[in-house]
């Protein structure tokens, strides 16, 4: 009984701990931020092209494929209603103020997070961390900072790419494939949407952006340095971030309402 | 070197596509101003129930947006809401006994201030007030009147 409530009160100690510890690591991020973006922007540039660029293939198709699918289902129930216009006003809330941003921090986490915990992850398991503190390089700054506003920097268009081709996707399936007028198609949008909808996005997008890049420098920087250890890292990362962001979600939905 | 150059390239290219998408976003699928104009001139009118009329709500004749809603307050002493709008200053021949009345785009649709021409040579100017007006109609009240109606009629 009493080792019982000993597991507990560690094991709360524990999260309050490392709850803590996240709390300071992400001060400690951002107050080299400013630095690091205006004294070694080529360090931040090369960390967009990683997280941003290189995840520009699957964020477009996933796209595509999600504002189609939105159109479809959508027109199949607009449809009962002889309300075949409004299928466009559907697809394009959904993406701008939902799916757009947490389908593009699902993909983020998996394809950018993951590669960001494990290269940092392996850094520290190979003692390259260790030794640029040794040179008197801070690790933090030259390695971590730069990847944590590369991922923030690259959020907001990776979701703004994403939602603009869904609305293709939803063109594509709507107007070409089942024929609704295309002037309607698109009026109904422009009537219905407005721009703080798309705030709404942007805004989401961007604290997801922070959420899912932190975490995922957070899990690399304190990984177990060994093989096994880097893989659990990585995929907490995708565990957490994913948790994350549909609380987050939740929260700002709730709050905008 | 060269590396450096094509990743440079290529974040470029990526923030670009990145600011196309959230253009297309901002221009294509909003359509919260297309009133624009460089000079205005703003006009009272006064209605008895402005249904649910906001600012913002578009200013039309004959259908073509001439204006925007700017401002809709009560007036505590007549009892009555008092919308204030402005009006494009390339529109200043409307004639000033011209009536305004609050219109539903559709049968779900928003409000706005639709105006009719009348006939008098003088025209409206900033700061003038339009005397006609007529109120939003109230889907509820509507429906509440016909049941009413039908109601006395099964009576009969």
């Amino acid at each position: 009984m009493r080792r019982v409530v000993n597991d507990i009160r560690n094991n709360t100690l524990e999260f309050l701990r490392t709850f803590g510890a996240f709390q300071l690591f992400f001060l400690r991020i951002l107050r080299y931020s400013p630095a690091v973006l205006f004294g070694r922007f080529d360090l931040v540039v090369k960390q967009v092209y990683n997280t941003g660029a290189l995840s520009l293939v699957i964020i477009m198709i996933c796209g595509l494929f999600v504002g189609a699918v939105l159109a479809l289902q959508a027109y199949a129930n607009m449809s009962k209603f002889n309300a075949e216009d409004w299928t466009g006003v559907a697809a394009a809330f959904a993406l701008v103020k939902e799916l757009g941003p947490v389908m593009t921090a699902l993909l983020f986490a998996g394809r950018a997070g993951t590669a960001l915990t494990s290269e940092i992850g392996l850094m520290k398991a190979t003692d390259q961390l260790s030794a640029m503190e040794m040179m008197a390089v801070n690790p933090v700054r030259r390695v971590l900072v730069p990847r944590f506003l590369g991922g923030v920097i690259a959020m907001p268009f990776l979701a703004a790419v994403f939602s603009a081709i869904g609305m293709f996707g939803a063109h594509l399936v709507g107007v070409e494939l089942f024929q609704v007028d295309v002037g309607s198609f698109w009026q109904q949008i422009q009537l219905t949407v407005e721009m703080s909808d798309v705030n709404e996005g942007i805004l989401k997008s961007v604290v997801f952006g922070v959420a899912a890049s932190l975490i995922a420098v957070w899990e690399g920087y304190n990984t177990v340095p060994t093989a096994e250890g880097v893989g659990r890292a990585t995929t907490r990362t995708v565990v957490i971030t994913a948790i994350a962001i549909l609380v987050f979600d939740f929260m700002i939905t709730a709050a905008l309402i | 070197m060269r590396q450096t150059r094509s990743v440079e390239i290529g974040t470029g290219l990526f923030v670009l596509l990145g600011m196309t998408s959230l253009f297309f976003l901002t221009t294509q699928t909003t359509g919260g101003d297309d009133f624009r104009a460089d000079s205005v001139y703003s006009v009272e009118a006064r209605f008895e129930n402005v249904g649910s009329l906001r600012e913002r709500a578009p200013v039309t004749m004959s259908g073509v947006t001439i204006g925007r809603v700017t401002d809709v307050t009560f007036d505590p002493v007549a009892l009555e809401a008092i919308v204030s709008f402005v009006i494009d200053a390339q529109y200043d021949q409307i004639p000033d006994d011209s009536d305004a009345s609050i219109l539903t785009s559709g049968i779900l649709g928003s409000q706005y201030v639709g105006l009719q021409a009348g006939g008098s040579p003088m025209y409206l100017d900033d700061g003038s007030e339009i005397m006609f007006t007529q109120s939003a109609i109230v889907l509820e009240n509507l429906i509440g009147k016909f049941l009413v109606n039908a109601g006395s009629e099964d009576e009969e």
